[in-house]
Formats: C-alpha cells, structure tokens, sequence
C-alpha cells in the first residue's frame, strides 16, 4: 500500500467520483499552470483511467513528471535513484489512483507519493556515514543571519543557458540541510502553496515559512559575490566568484 | 502618521514572509521605508528575489534526458 500522510490514508480511499469531486474545478475553471487542461478535464482523464483506460495514464501524468522528479531528487540528492523512484511513485498513483482524494490537486497528492518513496528509500539504503550528517539535520529553526550585503547585481535569467550558472543553484541547494531543501524545493521550485507544502511534507504551516526563510537566505549567501570576501576587489574579481 | 523604524534583524526576519506577501499592511510600509534606507537589506531582498526567479526557472532542474521515454516504457511493461 501507497504511504501517504495520516489524514490522506485515512479517508482517501473514496474511488473514482468520490466525495469533492469536481470542487476545485468549479472554483477554478482556468486551464491549471503548465498542463494546458483544466482540473474539470484532468478529473475526466481521471476518471476514464480508474474505468480501464490505462493507456490514457501516462497523458494524465505527463505534464507532472518534472514535478515528482524534483521532488525525488531534494531528498535523494542523487538523479539516478531520483529517477528510479519517480517511476516508482508513478506506479503506485496508477495502483492507487482511485483512492485519489479531490480536496487536494492531483499534483500534490503525485508529490506526496514521491515524498514518501523517497523518503522510504533514503531510510532503506542508509549508511552509517550518513548518521553524521543526520545531526546536522536535528538543529533548531533558530534565526539566520545573512552573511554578504554586499550590493547585488542581478543574475538574469537568460544566464541559466550557461551550464556553469544550473550547477552553482544546484549546488547551493544541495548545500541546504534536508529539512530547508525540502521546503524550498516544493514553494519556490515546485511552486506549491505555503498549506501544500506542509500538506506534503506533514508539518505546519509556520514550520514551513521558518524554514523557508532560513533556506532562502542561505541560497542567497551562496551565490552572493562577495561570499568569499573578493568582492570589494572590483569587475574583475566579480567575474571570478560569479562567472556566468 | 509617521513611520516607526525597524531593525535590521527584524527585516531578516521578516523577510521571506513579505516576499509571500504575507504580513500586514503596516509592517510593510515599515519594511518599504527601511529597504530605502539600508543598502544591506536591500542587497538581500534584491539577492532572494533574484534567487528565486532563477530557481523558479524550469531551465534549472530540467529532466535527466530520456526520462519520458524510459518512464513510458516502464509503464508499458507494468501495464502488459
């Protein structure tokens, strides 16, 4: 059986059409952000996958495969075994799809599968070196102090063509603690709500926002330019500590 | 009437929630007036908006490639 959160398991097993179907699309007839469907369309492909269309089952989850992916990957750290359980995750949502509960977008209820596979599998495959690392994990969510003021020159967006620039944010995002990551992969990666993501994760809303804060300010620090202290030696050094 | 100043430390603080846009109207203008004032505060509000942007961007974390494909094939199988 899938693992979901208490609340899920517990009365998430309603079958196709069950009780609050249909509410989120009456709330929000607009085609949802990047599947070009509306959520009353997504409930249909629902719908037909739960009476036997499985074939139509890879269309209904196409459009979130980067979403359980990365979810996948800030808890694993690593893209093979990412992969291997986002496969995984979309398995157990076609075996279980008709316990899909409506109250919650199906993008969520895919991640939270992902959330848990993952988490599973880390618990499976620790190593005792990882025991270490653990305690780091167990610090409070205490205030962070930014550590660069210097004055920020943006980085624009067209920068990320450049390889150089992807593998600074993720490895800066891999720098976070888990419990930061996970936050800051789901509301600023993924783009789930501050409730969506405590939904997922199974913690409260103000856990959420404390370690939000905390992460955001760390990914800040990490890519600032005057992290290292060249900062103040002007262009040139800039171009050293920030190269795209 | 007139603006009460804040700390530094309460605007890091505060931050990421103004970024949500999720503190009251008045804590704002206080932010607001204090970001025209303090280069250092400015400089990580300007640094996490620009963070996130980029984060935000589906460039950063693309798909492994031949994912779709091989997920699809997975699903082929399982599936019979």
């Amino acid at each position: 059986m899938v693992a979901l959160t208490g609340r899920q398991s517990a009365a998430g097993w309603a079958g196709c059409g069950g009780k609050g179907a249909g509410l989120a699309a009456a709330a929000n007839p607009a085609p949802q952000r990047n599947t070009g469907r509306t959520p009353e369309q997504e409930i249909a492909l629902i719908e037909r996958v739960c009476a036997g269309e499985k074939h139509l089952f890879y269309e209904l989850i196409h459009p979130y495969e980067r979403s359980v992916f990365v979810a996948a990957q800030s808890i694993l750290q690593n893209e093979a075994d990412a992969e291997e359980v986002a496969q995984e995750s979309f398995l157990k949502a076609l075996s279980h799809l008709a316990g899909f509960r409506r109250e919650s977008k199906f993008s969520t209820w895919l991640v939270q599968i992902a959330i848990n596979e993952a988490r599973m599998k880390r618990r499976k495959d620790r190593k005792p070196l990882y025991d270490s690392l653990d305690k780091q994990n167990t610090d409070d969510d205490g205030d962070y102090i930014p550590k660069d003021f210097a004055d920020w020159r943006e980085i624009p967006s067209e920068s990320l063509e450049r390889n150089e620039l992807r593998k600074a944010l993720q490895g800066a995002l891999a720098s976070l603690d888990d419990k930061y990551r996970e936050v800051f992969v789901l509301r600023d990666v993924q783009d789930l709500s501050i409730a969506e993501t405590a939904q997922s994760l199974g913690i409260t809303e103000a856990s959420v926002k404390t370690r939000l804060l905390r992460a955001r300010l760390q990914m800040r620090d990490a890519l600032a330019p005057g992290y290292d202290g060249a900062w103040s030696m002007g262009e040139t050094q800039w171009k050293k500590v920030r190269p795209w | 009437m007139p603006i009460i100043e804040i700390s530094c430390y309460h605007v890091w603080r505060e931050i990421s929630n103004y970024l949500e846009g999720e503190i009251d109207p008045e804590l704002r203008r206080r932010m607001e007036e204090h970001f025209q004032g303090c280069e250092h505060c400015l400089a990580v509000l300007d640094g996490t908006k620009n963070v996130l942007k980029l984060i935000g961007d589906g460039r950063t974390f693309e798909l492994p490639s031949g994912f779709s494909d091989r997920l699809k094939k997975r699903l082929e199988s399982e599936l019979g």
